[in-house]
């Protein structure tokens, strides 16, 4: 760590070797996305020219697909859906966690383990029972029945409240005298102070529900209720594949999240770090 | 605080430890109502359809253990066995030991560190459906595939990946082991950041090379963070479907079942074939090994606790 620091000054031969082989294989990883984008940019005749640089770009591709109503329709189907469920987690999953970290009552211990364990449930022994649910409910083929499921999560609410644990009971007391109410309390004294969790806890549910793919593919049968990796995934029935469109339609899946990893890559490293830490 | 200090009347004649446990449950109310009706009684349902026969038109019949005797006796099954057991054994270490090679390098570089990270970062917040494509545009035959075309140019024979029984699996696992990469190296970038420096500083002073350094004292230092994350990715490649799926989707798990895992079974038994019952039980059977794993964790981690 220390030999780093001066690199300006002497930079070892070990070190530029060492820097060099982490940036090829920095290169090999971002290979497939680099090719995503170049064959999206490039006409469906050049597509077999293996050059990482279009030799004629173009934007048709993308407006190819994107006046192609079907593919929006995911698009948006995708947003409002990790919209909803984001925000939901959030609400819930600080909401208990706060009760559990800061109330005192008979059952606290016995309400925490209990979703505690249900961590260790897979999601793929769930989805029959809520397949059938969903049947007898008319939830199938519709938004809130891709949702329902992860409207609370036992992960999100674990993180909130080894967070809500480190606010001291003196702020909330103060407010307590001040005559707020209990929810105001929650709402407006213990959330603000707790906002780097949230913010990795809604990094991680946004992109968890975008790229959800088990639910969404046996909830759904029409193709207008598709999610995007849904839609995606569906392209393989129709016989001639082109490739280009389909590597347009992975880019637009793609762009969204590298533009939410771009702008908060610092907090998502951080919650990555901060939620395999606790974990 | 515990409630018994604050024993005081309250407001409208309540004690603030009545208060407290109504206002707890209130907040409580719908999240139990939630657990129990999403969480906990599916899971029951899970165990009990597992030992009925249903094909969701007729009532679900009770046939005991049937089900989990078909299983045994179901050479698909045994396939599928083996394969999720393939995407196990040989993806976490090798992930790991990729994983772990990039960490230790990229904790010891300072130049552009962030841009380094982010490179390996990236893939690990990509939709599985969309770069599924990707990967299987690069496994095409030449003239389409990338990596055929390569090879073709080099003189080398051509490789049937996605196409061949033997290839397959292999091919799956590298897209798979690329999508994860990202998170495993962060995880022990932080694992390794937790060392203390001084550690280092004493062990240069005794006359330590970076070897030893390495073997007596980052390996065992990092215990927690290896466990972890052998779990952690253990449970992703017991539970893979994302990519098996999508770089298979003409024919699902195949060719020839030789791709195909654990959970593509289970969907294809409950939502092609409507076999709800046996579909449940192979649920049961993942959630057992899923459980064995995360208590081998516990068993490991026990003296830290």
């Amino acid at each position: 760590m220390s030999d780093g620091s001066h690199w300006m000054h002497r930079v070892s031969p070990g070190a530029t070797l060492r820097w060099t082989v982490l940036f090829i294989g920095g290169l090999i990883m971002i290979t497939p996305l680099l090719y995503m984008f170049s064959s999206s940019l490039k006409p469906g005749a050049d597509i077999y020219d293996l050059r990482l640089i279009p030799a004629r770009a173009t934007l048709d591709n993308y407006r190819a697909v994107l006046s192609d109503g079907r593919f929006m329709r995911w698009f948006l189907n995708s947003t409002f859906i990790a919209t909803c469920v984001t925000l939901s987690t959030l609400f819930f999953d600080s909401l208990v966690g706060y009760t559990l970290a800061k109330f005192r009552f008979r059952g606290r211990q016995l309400v925490f383990i209990a979703i505690l364990s249900t961590l260790m449930i897979p999601t793929e022994m769930l989805v029959i029972p809520w397949y059938l649910l969903s049947a007898q409910l008319g939830w199938i083929d519709s938004y809130w029945g891709i949702m329902f499921p992860g409207m609370m999560t036992g992960f999100g609410t674990f993180l909130m409240k080894q967070f809500f644990e480190t606010v001291p009971d003196d702020f909330l007391e103060a407010a307590r005298i001040d005559g707020l109410s209990e929810f105001a309390i929650w709402w407006r004294v213990a959330m603000p102070l707790v906002t780097p969790a949230l913010s990795a806890l809604a990094i991680f549910a946004f992109l968890g529900n975008w790229t959800a793919f088990f639910w969404p593919l046996i909830v759904t049968t029409s193709q207008e209720l598709y999610t995007l990796p849904i839609g995606l995934s569906s392209f393989a029935v129709e016989a001639a594949i082109k490739w280009e469109m389909i590597m347009t339609g992975a880019a637009l899946a793609t762009i969204p999240t590298l533009i939410v990893f771009l702008v908060l890559q610092r907090y998502i490293v951080r919650g990555v770090m901060l939620a395999g830490l606790k974990g | 605080m515990t409630a018994e200090t604050h024993e005081q009347p309250g407001r409208r004649g309540l004690t603030l430890a009545r208060r407290q446990a109504l206002w707890a449950w209130a907040f409580l109310a719908l999240p139990v109502v939630f657990y129990v009706l999403i969480r906990f009684y599916p899971t029951a349902q899970a165990f009990w359809l597992s030992l009925t026969d249903w094909d969701l038109m007729s009532k679900p019949e009770f046939i005991g253990l049937e089900n989990y005797r078909q299983m045994l006796a179901d050479p698909v099954f045994w396939k599928v066995f083996k394969n999720t057991f393939l995407y196990l054994i040989i993806g976490t270490p090798l992930s790991l030991l990729m994983s772990f090679a990039i960490a230790y390098y990229l904790d010891k570089t300072r130049f552009l560190h962030g841009f380094l990270r982010a490179l390996y970062f990236v893939p690990y917040i990509t939709t599985a459906a969309a770069m599924a494509w990707v990967w299987r545009w690069f496994y095409q035959p030449a003239p389409t595939g990338l990596i055929n075309d390569l090879l073709g140019s080099f003189g080398f024979a051509q490789i049937p990946f996605l196409k061949s029984t033997t290839w397959a699996l292999p091919s799956i696992l590298v897209t798979a082991i690329w999508a994860g990469l990202g998170f495993q190296i962060i995880i022990f970038l932080a694992g390794l950041r937790a060392i203390p420096t001084t550690y280092y500083e004493a062990a240069r002073i005794d006359g330590l090379g970076e070897g030893a350094i390495l073997r007596r004292i980052t390996l065992p230092l990092l215990k927690p963070t290896m466990v972890f994350l052998v779990v952690f990715s253990s449970i992703g490649f017991l539970r893979i479907f994302d990519q098996v799926y999508n770089m298979t989707s003409n024919d699902p798990g195949g060719p020839l079942n030789s791709t195909k895992p654990l959970v593509l079974m289970i969907y294809q038994t409950a939502f092609s074939s409507y076999d709800m019952g046996y579909a449940a039980a192979q649920t049961v059977v993942l959630f057992t090994i899923l459980l064995i794993v995360s208590l081998l964790q516990l068993w490991v981690m026990r003296d830290r606790a």
